[in-house]
């Protein structure tokens, strides 16, 4: 009862407004928003597995491919830098910078270094990414127990153990943070730098459907870049409550106390 | 034990010495690789020359013009988005059928890029202001609507039971037990929520076109103009770091009073 | 044999000076049961660390079997006071006690087999796969308890252990103590502030001043070797000697304020 009761209240709003959309948009002659039932059809003529493959293969392999590379980098600099008080002094000014430059005006830079192809794609949604999860990086590690390391120290564990086994499982719940942020900026850039220039992926698609005016298809491709999002945040915090599974339960279990 | 590790004027002091430093370091190589030919000067230009274009592009009203459009179109979408979100979020949180009734959907919503958005600002509002508006309130809204639900949830029970008892009226309860709880947790919703309404204003102006600091850039990029669009992402970049600075002292200011242990609910 | 030789330690910051161990000695024999007593700030902790090797004392040393600490020893095995924290939180309790094992080179079959002994000795059989804060806090110092012993040190150290954990399971956790001690003939320096349980614990009691501090005085504790905590702790002579202990620790207080 309990369960059928939470999957109709979940399920229950999605389902009226996509009524409602439907219904009102029925015979809707405004050339900009179709009847959502042509947005529909659009939607399957559109995204067949021909242009998923040349349109939107290309994009999220250069989303991961960013993606995964800020995360290396970003963790890799962010645990040398957190581990080092002088170090971290230096240049956290210099990074505080380069986070708050809004991360699309790197587009046009990295375009005059990498051209528009694929590496272009990829510098930038590495460029922008990279900032939230190194500074989170660089903070995470700092803020590491003291006994926890004195711990580490007193058994032994050095080197190479000392940073895969304690300081990153302890910085990771703000890694991920991180890391969350970051997938929201890459999917972005993502977008945009296909905006700017590329012959082909989701975000040129869209903007060429608007260009020629073929709204409904134009539609069909929010919606797509929309369910993108959403599937790729499920992942994640999929993905992040695995890997953080006892952060959960030492929170869980202070909060009891 | 205490750890001598903060507090300390002194290590204060040589933090923010080794932080002048390092921003120094970095305006130094920006000086020297193009003039050593390590990079070339035509993609990254001296800090020298893009300093001297700064000064230039600062004398001109057309660069203030633009920096006026962008923290138009930034505040004005972010005080939408906030009082929009503030008022959303009360409701929605106050009444628990409607909180389990919208979370799947804010769910699914809060994820969708808000550059999916930008085909559909161009057709209805073409280049003009309403484009930026529109990444731009729909970014920051959820940033803040995130925060008062959190806060609207953490409202104590027992102090909404005992306003009941006493017989508040629906406004006072709201007024005097859940606004207070909520407060602090709105004002990092709107700090971050800033933050977002920076970047989606200039990207709008950057992509759409319409007019602001991020149009300039795309202009300087187009024209050839290379250390004027350094400059002028300098310039974006100085900005954020001064929201930044904002956000943060204010809340910290506003929030004296309150003995904040909350974690921060990142969104 | 442990030794710490002529110890002192400054702690500077900026140009302010704070003198923590002004000149401590005091030796531990091989096998032997030494319990650190001290005003609360009286620099044990900071002892400890320089004992242990996470801290460079400013002068004088510490020494293992003739060979000088300078840094975490091999054969030496740390509880600390704070075990919510000394626990990684992100592994399980077998994984926790198993780390420095591995971090040692030991053996894949031997680690099993350490870890297993060690959770059954301080009474935390079945408890392996759970997570540390899914115990009770006597619960988790036995877990860092086993992780020590686990190590086969020959010397423990253990930083107020029991500072945190409540008077009944403190008791317990004293009786495992002694009974570890004497099935595996380990050294322990054991840094307490509470009075009754150096006297319980030890064979021998070191004093210490407040900060800076020096040592107060030392005292054999000529109780029986059985003991336990109803007949020990009503034994006139165990009386007398806390007694002793306390005046002390009253006269160092005292000499602090002049």
């Amino acid at each position: 009862m309990n369960v059928v009761k939470r999957i109709l209240l979940a399920v229950a709003l999605p389902l009226i407004l996509f009524a409602g959309w439907y219904l009102l948009s029925a015979g809707s002659e405004s050339f900009y928003s179709p009847p959502l039932e042509k947005i529909l059809v659009a939607f399957g003529d559109t995204w067949s597995l021909d242009r998923l493959r040349a349109d939107v293969a290309p994009s999220l392999l250069r989303l991961f491919a960013g993606y995964l590379l800020a995360a290396l980098i970003g963790i890799g600099a962010g645990v040398a830098i957190g581990m080092n008080r002088r170090l971290r002094a230096t240049v956290e000014p210099v990074l505080e910078f380069f986070r708050a430059i809004p991360p699309p005006v790197l587009v046009p830079v990295i375009m005059l270094f990498a051209g528009i192809g694929d590496a272009m794609k990829v510098i930038v949604i590495v460029f922008g990414c990279i900032w939230p999860i190194l500074l989170n990086t660089v903070e995470g590690v700092r803020a590491v127990d003291g006994v926890v390391l004195e711990t580490a120290r007193s058994y032994g564990v050095n080197g190479v153990a000392r940073i895969t086994k304690v300081i990153l499982p302890s910085a990771g719940p703000q890694i991920a943070a991180g890391l969350r942020q970051a997938l929201s900026i890459a999917i972005i850039l993502m977008v945009i730098s296909e905006m700017f220039a590329a012959s082909n992926g989701l975000g040129f698609t869209i903007v060429q459907f608007q260009r020629s005016f073929a709204i409904p298809e134009m539609w069909s491709g929010i919606i797509l870049l929309g369910l993108l999002g959403f599937v790729l945040s499920l992942l994640f915090r999929l993905a992040e409550r695995r890997a953080l599974r006892w952060y959960e339960g030492l929170r869980a279990a202070q909060r009891q106390s | 034990m205490t750890s001598p590790r903060r507090g300390n004027p002194a290590r204060s002091g040589s933090t923010a010495l080794l932080g002048a430093a390092g921003l120094a370091g970095l305006l130094l190589v920006m000086e020297l690789a193009p003039r050593l030919g390590l990079v070339d000067e035509r993609y990254l230009p001296p800090a020298s020359r893009i300093a001297a274009a700064l000064a230039e592009e600062a004398g001109t009203p057309a660069f203030w013009t633009a920096l006026t459009d962008t923290l138009i179109a930034w505040s004005a979408g972010l005080a939408i988005a906030v009082g929009a979100a503030v008022l959303a979020g009360i409701v929605i949180g106050s009444i628990p059928v409607l909180r389990s009734l919208t979370a799947s959907t804010i769910e699914f919503l809060r994820p969708i890029p808000s550059v999916a958005l930008i085909p559909l600002a161009v057709l209805m509002y073409g280049t003009d202001l309403g484009s930026t508006l529109l990444l731009v309130c729909y970014a920051a809204f959820w940033q803040v609507l995130v925060q008062v639900l959190y806060g609207v949830a953490d409202v104590d029970p027992v102090a909404f039971e005992t306003a009941r008892s006493f017989r508040f009226s629906a406004w006072g309860r709201i007024r005097h037990v859940l606004w207070p709880t909520a407060l602090p947790y709105v004002f990092t919703g709107v700090r971050l929520a800033a933050s977002v309404a920076l970047v989606l204003a200039i990207t709008a102006e950057l992509v759409i076109g319409s007019p602001g600091l991020g149009k300039e850039i795309a202009v300087a990029q187009a024209s050839e103009a290379v250390p004027t669009m350094y400059a002028l992402i300098v310039v974006t970049g100085v900005l954020g770091v001064i929201i930044n600075l904002l956000a943060r002292t204010g809340e910290r200011r506003l929030l004296a009073w309150h003995q904040s242990v909350r974690g921060e609910v990142t969104a | 044999m442990l030794e710490v030789k002529g110890l002192r330690k400054v702690y500077r910051s900026g140009n302010r000076e704070v003198e923590a161990l002004r000149d401590l000695t005091f030796t531990v024999d091989n096998g032997e049961l030494v319990c650190l007593v001290g005003p609360s700030g009286c620099g044990k902790t900071t002892l400890l660390r320089c004992v242990s090797g996470l801290l460079d004392p400013t002068a004088g040393d510490v020494r293992v079997d003739g060979k000088p600490v300078d840094g975490p020893p091999p054969g030496m095995a740390v509880v600390f006071q704070e075990y919510g924290r000394s626990l990684f939180p992100w592994m399980s309790v077998r994984d926790n006690v198993e780390l420095p094992l591995k971090q040692k080179g030991v053996g894949r079959a031997r680690r099993r087999q350490l870890v297993e002994q060690s959770l059954d000795a301080v009474g935390l059989t079945g408890t392996a796969s759970a997570y540390p804060w899914q115990l009770s806090g006597g619960m988790q110092q036995r877990v860092a308890i086993a992780r020590a012993v686990a190590y086969e040190p020959q010397t423990l150290l253990m930083d107020e252990p029991f500072a945190a954990v409540d008077a009944q399971t403190r008791a317990d956790l004293e009786d495992l103590v002694r009974e570890l001690w004497k099935r595996l003939g380990v050294t322990i320096l054991f840094v307490t502030h509470d009075i009754d349980e150096s006297v319980y614990l030890g064979q021998r009691v070191v004093m210490l001043s407040t900060s800076p501090t020096v040592v107060q005085e030392e005292l054999a504790i000529d109780l029986p070797d059985q003991r336990d905590q109803l007949t020990t702790r009503a034994d006139p002579r165990f009386i007398q000697l806390r007694t002793r202990v306390y005046e002390q620790i009253q006269a160092a207080k005292r000499n602090a304020v002049h």
